[in-house]
């Protein structure tokens, strides 16, 4: 059965963890937790497709395991707090798998992350719905810290009246 | 009866804990981060609540994807840390307070809020690092300066709860504490965000814009962040950003009007913008609020004034 469509599909980049993920992903995300204990952790390594197969993942998933596929990890169920003890197996930091995901290196990532992260402009939509949601237009000038509002049924004007 | 006399928001990013747990803090890079709670830490110490109920989230510690709780009131006498994958953080175990937690249940069931009970729960560093940044870093086998109640909010599988409803839980946890016969003054932290998304080829996403419309808007106009559809999150603040929902559970909780005492805000933290905020009841709620039972008056009288405290309170912008 085709995957249902959703509004959060138009974000570019971005597998949402959903019900359907997370039905679909259960072994995936099921084998990631099984490495929290280090006896697990040694029999993977010691044989990765035969410990897999404790966790009937389909394939596909096998096989983006192995090859420490990230991102077709996460289009096939796996959520990134769990995908990430996979990573620490590996001994890699999380940065690292970041990188990974987002096609870059360690450092041009960590360079990127220091310069203020990547931007949201352009990186909103895969549609073309690249305006800024109607929620972050409240983003006026600062009321100062010290001052109380006393007025309780101020909330419908202060979006403007506040504004100096 | 008891109140809760402030709310805190504040980031989780497990980065910051294991910076504190390494002695790391002294470094630029994370004293950047340390430096903007210092004030904080001054105004917990001289707020000193007798309970704080933490909302945060679970990281693949507690629950896995076998059981996915929306809301989990941690009403046991302790929570251990979690081993989440390098052993357990070395910070105490944390005792909860039954008495009020349980309470807490009973009331927000009754207010039609279907909240799971956890008897028996570890807690990873979605509690364990905001509680290091307001209260200062302690040593495994020292104490946490008061019980707290943990309550775990669903942000890893979609959806979460709505905006508006983790505001109306806060409503009812307010209803539910000042319900509470004795004299107990209570902080309620709102964990998570802001912006991050580390999932993706879009991980790395900041939108320092869109945090700091939310920072101003839990004072200015929190009806407008209630409102906020979980995909303009996850569009504008990172797929993982959708955290920031339970912030509103600490919004909700300290009733209509707010007034705030300190913010801090910088990028980056690893991958995550860091956001924190102190906020206090307002106005008729703010007085009911500030009352201090009799036998607990030395407590305004600390090292220093709390105006004189937030006079020298500064907000840092990045």
């Amino acid at each position: 059965m085709a995957r249902e469509q959703h509004d959060y599909d138009d974000i570019p980049g971005t597998f949402v963890f959903d019900a359907e993920r997370s039905r679909e992903g259960f072994g995936i995300n099921m084998f990631c937790m099984s490495l929290m204990k280090d006896e697990n952790r040694k029999a993977f390594k010691a044989n990765e497709a035969e410990y897999l197969k404790k966790f009937n993942l389909t394939p596909e998933q096998t096989d983006a395991v192995l090859k420490r596929d990230y991102n077709r990890m996460l289009e096939l169920g796996g959520n990134i707090y769990f995908t990430a003890k996979l990573g620490a197996t590996d001994g890699h930091s999380f940065q690292h798998l970041a990188a990974v995901m987002t096609g870059n290196t360690q450092d041009a990532y960590a360079k990127m992350m220091l310069g203020g992260g990547r931007n949201i402009e352009g990186n909103r939509s895969r549609t073309g719905k690249n305006a800024p949601s109607k929620f972050l237009s409240a983003s006026s000038g600062r009321k100062s810290a010290a001052k109380p509002k006393t007025k309780s049924k101020s909330k419908a004007k202060s979006k403007s009246a506040k504004r100096k | 009866m008891a109140r809760i006399i402030a709310g805190i928001g504040s980031s989780h990013v497990p980065a910051i804990g294991a910076a504190l747990d390494n002695n790391r803090t002294e470094e630029p890079y994370w004293k950047r981060v340390f430096s903007g709670f210092e004030k904080s830490q001054a105004w917990m110490r001289e707020t000193r609540p007798d309970v704080a109920i933490v909302v945060y989230n679970d990281h693949a510690s507690a629950f896995s994807v076998e059981i996915i709780p929306t809301f989990a009131l941690g009403c046991a006498a302790e929570f251990p840390p979690a081993d989440e994958g390098w052993g357990p953080r070395p910070v105490p175990v944390v005792k909860g307070h039954p008495a009020l937690a349980s309470h807490i249940a009973q009331s927000v069931i009754l207010d039609e809020f279907d909240l799971t009970i956890c008897n028996k729960m570890e807690v990873d560093h979605g509690m364990t690092v905001p509680m290091n940044l307001l209260f200062g870093k302690i040593a495994k086998d020292g104490h946490w300066p008061c019980p707290v109640i943990p309550l775990a909010v669903n942000v890893v599988m979609y959806p979460p709860p709505t905006g508006h409803r983790c505001y109306m839980l806060g409503k009812a946890i307010k209803k539910a504490v000042e319900s509470y016969p004795d004299d107990l003054r209570v902080v309620i932290f709102g964990t998570g965000g802001l912006s991050h998304q580390i999932s993706g080829p879009r991980a790395g996403l900041i939108n320092s814009k869109w945090d700091k419309a939310f920072l101003d808007n839990l004072s200015k106009d929190p009806q407008k962040l209630v409102k906020i559809p979980h995909v303009d999150y996850m569009r504008e603040a990172g797929a993982e950003g959708i955290e920031m929902v339970m912030w509103l559970i600490m919004r909700g909780a300290l009733g209509d009007n707010v007034r705030e005492v300190y913010r801090f805000y910088t990028v980056p933290a690893s991958n995550t913008a860091v956001g924190h905020i102190i906020l206090e009841p307002s106005g008729a709620a703010r007085k009911a609020a500030a009352h201090k039972p009799a036998g607990k008056a030395k407590r305004s009288g600390g090292k220093f004034k709390r105006a004189a405290a937030r006079a020298k309170v500064q907000r840092v912008r990045s």
